[in-house]
């Protein structure tokens, strides 16, 4: 059934031709359907700082945009509270297609119908919410940025500012320059999509290998010695395990 | 030859072009080839192959350079003789200079054979290279070589045809006049696509299709692209094969201006110099580390095509920077009319 609350729709496309052409569309949806325009964004990076302020209930994303790509931005929204509906839009992407297929997800192609919209937008209430894991599997190259929920919005860590991600109990704890953050991801999950960009140095930890300034020796509570990393960028001193002592040797910087 | 076919240097039944240089080339190394057998079968011992080539060389190369260059000089006569008619003045030719080079040589150095060996030489020599171009020719005839252009016949990418209908779809309402436009030059552009694109095309026309090509993209992506054109120098009766310069600003586009969300600028520079016309492109670009096959596919198709067209005296190179991405290609000065 057709439900009371206009269903608000956020647009998100870098082709300014392509955003006013589902604006007309929608106009035509409303006609035969409660809907609000909630809002437009050229990139992925505008639409997650436009959500969830705009409270919309469904975004229509584009795949190929500049800078951070469909597939990426979806897995930022699914870090919100009551993250909204995704409908991919495309022109053409036969790889994604298949997947999309494969995994029930709902997309546009472009030259987007209205026919197609209309249903899409009828079913988007309904439709199961995406999930963090297949959005992975869509997307295996590594994202640019991570994302933490702050107070009910998404705040977006660039990859390259990582010094480093420590396991606790149940989070993450990713640290920048600046300060920490909370992130309720594995770090082994983490591990495997930057491979190469960061180092494990303990159990519990790994390193961004560019922000190693070098090795030195410490004492350990227990009083044992052992190896601790020295930073670049933050006074803090992390802890080598003795598994993991080669890589002293293979970075090879002592201090 | 007249017109401007593609096949400078693969007609069947007929003479080479003696003006491409690719014919010369395999010219000099088929002669120098069979100087270094005729030098072996002489003499029989390595060591004293060096000195045979070289008491060889004193006579086959001074032949060998007049040949060429009388021949270049001769081409388009020979070329309008029937073909054994240019063969028979050809053999005449050769035996001509053999004869002037032996006498000449006569008074130079001491010992030369009799002048015989030299005609038997000289005929088995021209002979070879007849029977060669004559079986390269129809390796590359018309036919064969007009099947691997048609295979090779540029494509444009799916995502454009897509995003441009769209990108039209959107303008229906808003700007019918401004859609109208971009339909026509999207049609113009497909007929181009779709024609039979073996024959080389006016540079001017190229360029025009080139300029409809990034008006649609313009449509697409507003400001994010700017293009600068530099053909001030451009010799206007120059040909080129059609398609040349629009899949090498599809990929520019796709690679260079797509993936920014900040203004980025084509240019394209066109020149000549002396006996080429040098077409250079240049797009920002980012170094990820990724590669791109699509892009080196379309460099492949056309580095083949131009090679079907222009042989050795054409070339294509792409070179990257840490910030820019630049393809160069040169290839020989043909006009409307030889």
């Amino acid at each position: 059934m057709i439900p009371a609350q206009p269903l608000r729709v956020l647009i998100v496309d870098d082709e300014a031709p392509a955003r006013s052409r589902l604006r007309d569309l929608l106009a035509d949806c409303a006609l035969r359907m409660p809907l609000e325009i909630a809002g437009e964004a050229e990139n992925g990076r505008r639409a997650l700082a436009m959500l969830p302020a705009c409270e919309a209930d469904v975004v229509l994303l584009d795949i190929r945009m500049p800078e951070m790509d469909g597939l990426e931005v979806a897995q930022h929204i699914q870090k919100l509270d009551e993250p909204p509906t995704v409908i991919f839009t495309t022109a053409y992407d036969a790889y994604a297609l298949k997947a999309f297929e494969v995994h029930a997800v709902d997309y546009l192609l472009k030259p987007i119908r209205l026919g197609r919209l209309f249903d899409a937008l009828s079913r988007a209430r309904n439709i199961t919410p995406l999930r963090l894991d297949m959005l992975r599997e869509l997307k295996p190259d590594p994202r640019a940025n991570l994302a933490v929920n702050e107070r009910g919005r998404i705040r977006l860590i660039p990859v390259g500012d990582i010094i480093f991600l420590k396991a606790e109990l149940k989070y993450v704890t990713v640290r920048t320059a600046e300060r920490e953050f909370l992130l309720e991801e594995s770090l082994a999950r983490l591990e495997q999509e930057f491979l190469g960009r960061f180092v494990r140095i303990h159990r519990n930890c790994l390193v961004a290998k560019g922000a190693i300034r070098g090795f030195e020796r410490a004492t350990a509570a227990d009083g044992e010695g052992h190896w601790a990393v020295v930073l670049d960028s933050i006074p803090d001193k992390l802890a080598v395990s003795r598994r993991q002592q080669h890589i002293v040797r293979e970075f090879g910087k002592l201090l | 030859m007249p017109e401007p076919s593609i096949n400078q240097n693969a007609n069947t039944g007929a003479l080479p072009n003696f003006r491409n240089l690719g014919i010369i080339l395999r010219i000099l190394v088929i002669v120098d080839g069979m100087c270094l057998a005729a030098a072996l079968l002489r003499t029989g011992e390595p060591l004293a192959i060096t000195e045979e080539l070289i008491a060889l060389s004193a006579v086959v190369q001074p032949i060998l350079m007049l040949s060429v260059l009388l021949l270049a000089a001769a081409n388009n006569w020979l070329h309008r003789l029937p073909y054994l008619y240019a063969i028979a003045v050809l053999l005449a030719l050769e035996l001509a200079v053999t004869t002037a080079v032996y006498f000449f040589g006569l008074s130079v150095f001491k010992g030369m054979g009799a002048i015989g060996n030299y005609w038997i030489f000289t005929v088995l020599v021209t002979g070879v290279l007849i029977g060669y171009f004559d079986l390269r020719g129809r390796a590359l005839s018309p036919a064969l070589t007009e099947a691997r252009l048609q295979a090779l016949q540029a494509r444009i990418r799916p995502h454009f045809l897509f995003n441009s209908i769209n990108a039209v779809l959107s303008l229906v309402r808003q700007d019918p006049r401004r859609a109208e436009q971009v339909l026509e030059d999207l049609a113009d552009l497909f007929r181009v696509l779709m024609a039979d694109n073996r024959q080389l095309t006016q540079i001017t026309r190229e360029i025009e299709l080139a300029k409809q090509y990034l008006g649609i993209e313009q449509l697409r992506l507003g400001e994010r692209l700017q293009v600068e054109w530099d053909i001030a120098e451009l010799p206007r009766d120059a040909l080129i094969p059609p398609l040349v310069l629009q899949p090498l600003l599809e990929n520019a586009v796709y690679h260079g201006i797509e993936p920014r969300t900040q203004p980025g600028t084509i240019s394209i520079r066109i020149y000549h110099d002396r006996d080429q016309i040098h077409v250079l492109l240049r797009n920002p670009y980012r170094r990820e580390g990724e590669h791109h096959p699509g892009n080196r596919m379309a460099l492949a198709n056309i580095r083949e095509r131009l090679a079907l067209h222009f042989d050795a005296e054409a070339s294509i190179k792409s070179t990257a920077t840490d910030d820019a991405y630049q393809v160069q290609i040169v290839i020989p000065y043909r006009r409307e009319s030889l």
